[in-house]
Formats: structure tokens, C-alpha cells, sequence
């Protein structure tokens, strides 16, 4: 039986729905050893921002009970020198190259952040990180505001022709009408969810395990609420969402799929194990065979409830 | 960077909460070079979930050996795998140590607590040099290597926190001793152990002009450089632990 994998984001067609999550897969250089990334639906490449950053104080991780807790804090060397010396790298990666974007202190920071990436052919597909819990000093984030993340996703829209992807974040009371702003503001698609604000203290010496004292927490713990989300969200808006949070297997992905994800993120896993998202391709390869489905565009959604 | 699922030739319990372990894993046993490290997936389930770090203690032939302790709840599921199971491991990692052979130096390896696994490696491949080597730990029990050191021909002198065997105090206080006793001039020192002892020795090697290779701990999520997790703080900004380190010259470190 011949199996349709392609999915759709927006114009962006990928040839399997499995992606790699921002910051879970540096700029992909350290997984070429492991396995060829050309197999992958999509890279999503860690967040750069205008200017350089250089993150939090370690230590910057720490484990929980099937989770992982982090502050990163968003480190990365900036706009300019990431076109410079990362990008050239990931255009020849044979897979669409999605980049994350954040703005630091002003909203505005995403004009110049996706002006400037929108002039490069071989980007697929911008992503809007509004919901980053780790950056110090910030007390609300963009995607804990129905308004905000209008105003935040209108900007860019109107300087890029580029599928826009916006990434939610978990912490808030409800997903769908960030969602339903997002949409209306013109995204291509929602990808959610970014991590789990959390703290984990070392009861020895009363100290918080990380650094930074709060962090976000991802990991297989994560996925029950991640999917209630997808499924939140599915409910409320048309277009595809990019589900994430916790999968490290096949069945922790059709998940998300059945729940109403048009396409997956695998994150945390590629620590554990770095070829995680290509055995995830084969696994619902494999499930779609063993059900008789044809095309996986015919299970997104289909929650018997 | 090489991801095997190796076979355990053994897991044996050294004294106390001391393991060795061995795992045929020939493609990393030809590359591994001293102070890079290996990380094991303990367990196949979530608990817990992430790989955990060891230096490379010893390469014999196709396996590879890891000199652990029993701290938590992954180094205790580790103790209790069997020769003949598989384990998910990936190595060589990391940037290790830079052996100085040119000018026959004095190497001094200085070891503090489970710091002398990746030195026994390293103190293999500066066998045709003059090697002392300093251990030290808190107390007898806990001194470990002393044989495996002196059978590879180096001098080993020994520090106790309690002074229950050897010098009494802290194993950087005892460099301060042997290189103010003598004259050391064309010597290199490598360390591994406890951040603070190599805060100190970075500072004792510098007073007497001689270059300190550290190796570093800090805790890792993915140990392939893409989680940006492990920072530790240089000269030159955050860099990796398990990437531009684990070892550091002790003067690039900002303690
Ligand atoms: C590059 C590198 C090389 C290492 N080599 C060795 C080695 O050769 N032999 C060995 O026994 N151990 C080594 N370690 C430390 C080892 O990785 C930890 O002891 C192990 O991860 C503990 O896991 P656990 O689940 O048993 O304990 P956890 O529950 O994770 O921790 C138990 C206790 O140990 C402490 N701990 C955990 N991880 C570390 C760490 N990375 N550094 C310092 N303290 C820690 C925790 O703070 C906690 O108090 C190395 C670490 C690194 C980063
Ligand atoms: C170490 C680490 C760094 C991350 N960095 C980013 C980031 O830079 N930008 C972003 O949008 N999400 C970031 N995330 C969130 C992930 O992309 C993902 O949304 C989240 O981890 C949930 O998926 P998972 O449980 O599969 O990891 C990071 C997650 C981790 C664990």
C-alpha cells in the first residue's frame, strides 16, 4: 500500500508532519552524526533574537520525574552572525529550515528580525516564539495576551511573505483564544506547546535546582496537558497546528495527530535519543500501514469522543 | 560521535558505592582519547530520562570502562545491570585533555574524589613520560586507583580530608606543598575533581607558572552541544561543558 505522509503548513508542504522543536536541536550540526536531517519533515532551528545573547547563569537544567526543567535563557549569537556562520550550514541540510524568532525587550524587534530573514530563498518558514518563559526580568509574555499576540503576529505579517508559524505558550488560562488572535492576525499555523513554567528545589540545601530559580518544563510529564491543548485549540481555529510536548515515541506522536495536529514536534527527546524523530517517521509509517490508512491527512482530528 | 547499543562484559562492585563497568563498544574504543566522556542511557523507560555523563577510565581493546559511584537513582539502576544486557550508549564526547609529551615534562595528575577515572586513561597514554600523581578524597576508603597508577609506573602520593591514610588536608593544598618543595619548572598539571579543588588548583599552577588542564562538571541534558545546558563561564563567555570541554585550562575558567 503506497502511504501519503505530506502534510501542509500554510503553502509549506512537508514531506512527513515530523519536525524538530526550537532549542532542542541546536542549529543541527550536532545531530548530522546520528542520522541525515534531509529525512526530516522540518528544522526548527533555537531562537535567535536581534542581538546576541548570552543566556543564564548555570546551573542551567536539571531533571524531574519524567521531565527536565530548564533556563537556557535564550543564548544565541544574534541575527547578523547567525546568517553568517549557522545559516550556511542549515541550507544545506536538504530539509525546510524553519527559524525562531523572539523579540527581547520591544515587540518591534520582530520587523527588523523577519524583514531581514523574509530576503532569504531558502528559509521555508519563520516561527514567532512569543511564549519563552525564560528571559529574566519579563513578567508577562506576548502569548499570555489575546492582544498582544494579535499586534505581535500583525507586524511580521505585514513585512513577510513567508509562512508564519506561532508558537503558544502553555501558561495561560485559555490556549484557543490566543489561538483564534493568532489566527486572525494572519499565521499560517500554531505550534504549541512551548514549556511548562515549573521550579524543582534541592531540599538538602534549600535551593532551587537551576539558576535562575523558575525555568520551563518539558519532557514526557508535559504531554497529557500538551495534548489537551492541541485538542483545545483544534476545536477553535482552521488553520494546521504543530503539536508538541513530551513525544519521544510513534504512539506519543499519533497522539497529537488524532488529537488535531497536522504535524509534530520532537524535542526533549533528541537528548535521549538523538535519531528520535526518524524512528518516529517510521513508527506512523508503520501505524498508518498496520491501519489501513492511506494518508495521514485522514487521521488528523479523528478523536473517537 | 557514535550512538551503539553496547553489550556489559562486566559491572563490578569495586569497594563501598564503587563500580566498574565495561561495555564492548569498538567504534568508540579507537576514538575515545583521555578526559572525553560517554553517555549511557541506564534504563529503557523515562525514570530516569535523560543519559548520564562518565569519562572514558580505560579502553581495553574493543571495550571501554567507566569507574562510577552510586549517588543517585541512575548511577544505582546502573549498579544493578548484568553482563550480557545492552546499553544505549553515545561517545566519545567532548574535548579532553591535551597530553604534553614535547620536552619531557613532570606531569602531575591530580585526582579529587571519582576525579581519578579519566586520569588512569590519561596517565596510559603518558606512559613513557615521568608522571606523579596526586589523589585525593575525604577518607581511606575512599582513595581509589592507587594500584592501576603505580603498575603504569607513576609515582602516586595520597591526601586525606581526615589524614586517615598519607597527607592531611585538601589534595591542592598538598600540590602547594610538593611544588614549593621542589623544582618543577617544566611541568604540566592536569585535574579532575570538584570545582572548588580546581579553583584552586588553577590558582596554585599559575602562582608557579605552570598550565593547568581542568575537566569540568556541570549538569548536562543532551551532551552533544545542542541544549546549550552545561555552560560554564570563560573568558571568552559561556562555553560548553560537554563540548568545548570538559577539559579547560584552568586560566580560561572565570571562578
Ligand atoms: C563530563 C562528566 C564526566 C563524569 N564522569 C563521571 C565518572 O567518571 N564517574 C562518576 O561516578 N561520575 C561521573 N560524573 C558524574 C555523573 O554523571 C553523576 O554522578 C550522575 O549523573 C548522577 O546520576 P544519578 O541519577 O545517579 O544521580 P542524581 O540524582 O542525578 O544526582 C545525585 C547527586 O549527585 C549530584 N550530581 C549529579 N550529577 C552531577 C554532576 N554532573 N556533577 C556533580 N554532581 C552531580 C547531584 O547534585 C545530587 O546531589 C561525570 C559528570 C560529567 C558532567
Ligand atoms: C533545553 C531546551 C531549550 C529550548 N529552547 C527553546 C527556544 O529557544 N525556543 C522555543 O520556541 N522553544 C524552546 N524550547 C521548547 C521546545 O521547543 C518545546 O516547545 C518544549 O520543550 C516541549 O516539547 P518537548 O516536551 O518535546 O521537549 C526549549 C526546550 C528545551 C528543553
Amino acid at each position: 500500500m503506497q502511504i501519503k505522509l505530506s502534510v501542509n503548513i500554510g503553502r509549506l508542504k512537508l514531506k512527513n508532519p515530523v519536525m524538530v522543536a526550537s532549542g532542542t536541536f541546536g542549529y543541527a550540526r550536532e545531530f548530522t552524526d546520528f542520522f541525515n536531517p534531509k529525512e526530516l519533515g522540518a528544522i526548527v532551528t533555537k531562537t535567535i533574537t536581534l542581538k546576541p545573547r548570552q543566556g543564564n547563569p548555570a546551573p542551567r537544567t536539571c531533571e524531574t520525574p519524567a521531565g527536565l526543567l530548564n533556563s537556557i535563557g535564550l543564548e544565541n549569537p544574534g541575527l547578523e552572525v547567525f546568517i553568517r556562520e549557522k545559516l550556511p550550514l542549515l541550507k544545506k541540510m536538504g530539509a525546510p529550515i524553519i527559524i525562531s524568532i523572539a523579540s527581547e525587550d520591544d515587540p518591534e524587534e520582530f520587523i527588523k528580525l523577519a524583514g531581514r530573514l523574509d530576503k532569504i530563498k531558502e528559509i521555508a518558514a519563520i516561527e514567532l516564539n512569543i511564549s519563552c518563559p525564560n528571559i529574566q526580568g519579563r513578567a508577562h509574555l506576548i502569548s499570555q495576551d489575546p492582544e498582544a499576540t494579535y499586534l505581535a503576529v500583525n507586524k511580521v505579517r505585514r513585512v513577510t511573505q513567508k509562512v508564519i508559524i506561532t508558537k503558544l505558550s502553555p501558561n495561560v488560562t485559555d490556549i484557543a483564544e490566543i489561538a483564534q488572535a493568532a489566527e486572525k492576525a494572519g499565521t499560517d499555523a500554531v505550534a504549541l506547546i512551548n514549556t511548562i513554567t515549573g521550579m524543582s528545589i534541592d531540599v538538602k540545601t534549600r535551593k532551587p535546582r537551576i539558576a535562575s530559580v523558575t525555568g520551563g518544563l518539558s519532557g514526557p510529564a508535559v504531554r497529557p496537558v500538551a495534548v489537551r491543548m492541541v485538542r483545545d485549540v483544534y476545536k477553535k481555529i482552521k488553520i494546521p497546528i504543530i503539536g508538541m510536548g513530551g513525544i519521544i515515541d510513534a504512539s506519543s506522536a499519533l497522539e497529537f495527530i488524532i488529537a488535531g495536529a497536522a504535524a509534530v514536534s520532537v524535542g526533549t527527546a533528541n537528548f535521549i535519543n538523538p535519531k528520535a524523530s526518524v524512528d518516529i517517521i517510521k513508527g506512523i509509517k508503520d501505524y498508518l500501514l498496520k491501519n489501513k490508512i492511506k494518508d495521514i491527512n485522514s487521521l488528523i482530528g479523528t478523536l473517537k469522543a | 560521535m557514535l550512538q551503539i547499543k553496547t553489550k556489559i562484559t562486566y559491572n563490578k562492585k569495586i569497594k563501598g558505592s564503587y563500580f566498574r563497568i565495561a561495555l564492548k563498544a569498538p567504534g568508540i574504543a579507537v576514538k575515545a582519547l583521555p578526559g572525553q566522556f560517554i553517555n549511557i542511557k541506564v534504563s529503557d523507560s523515562c525514570e530516569p530520562l535523560l543519559r548520564r555523563p562518565f569519562g572514558v577510565h580505560r579502553v581495553k581493546k574493543d571495550d571501554i570502562e567507566a569507574l562510577y559511584e552510586v549517588v543517585g537513582p541512575a548511577t544505582q539502576i546502573l549498579s544493578q545491570r548484568k553482563p550480557g544486557e545492552y546499553l544505549d550508549v553515545i561517545g566519545p564526547l567532548g574535548n579532553g585533555f591535551t597530553p604534553v609529551i614535547k620536552n619531557k615534562p613532570l606531569n602531575i595528575l591530580i585526582a579529587g574524589g571519582m576525579g581519578v577515572a579519566p586520569l588512569v586513561f590519561l596517565a596510559e597514554k603518558l606512559k613513557k613520560s615521568k608522571n606523579v600523581v596526586l589523589i585525593g578524597a575525604k577518607t581511606k576508603e575512599q582513595i581509589m586507583c592507587e594500584k592501576e597508577f603505580k603498575d603504569l609506573g607513576c609515582e602516586v602520593k595520597v591526601a586525606t580530608d581526615d589524614g586517615s591514610t598519607g597527607f592531611k588536608g585538601y589534595v591542592s593544598g598538598f600540590l602547594e606543598e610538593v611544588l614549593s618543595g621542589a623544582h618543577y619548572p617544566k611541568s604540566v598539571v592536569y585535574a579532575c575533581g570538584p570545582r572548588p579543588m580546581l579553583k584552586e588548583i588553577s590558582r596554585i599552577s599559575k602562582k608557579y607558572n605552570i598550565s593547568a588542564q581542568v575537566s569540568l562538571e556541570e549538569h548536562m541534558a543532551c551532551g552533544v552541544g545542542a541544549c546549550l545546558g552545561c555552560v560554564t563561564n570563560t573568558r571568552s563567555g559561556f562555553k560548553r561543558v560537554c563540548k568545548e570541554g570538559p577539559v579547560f585550562n584552568g586560566d580560561e575558567i572565570i571562578w
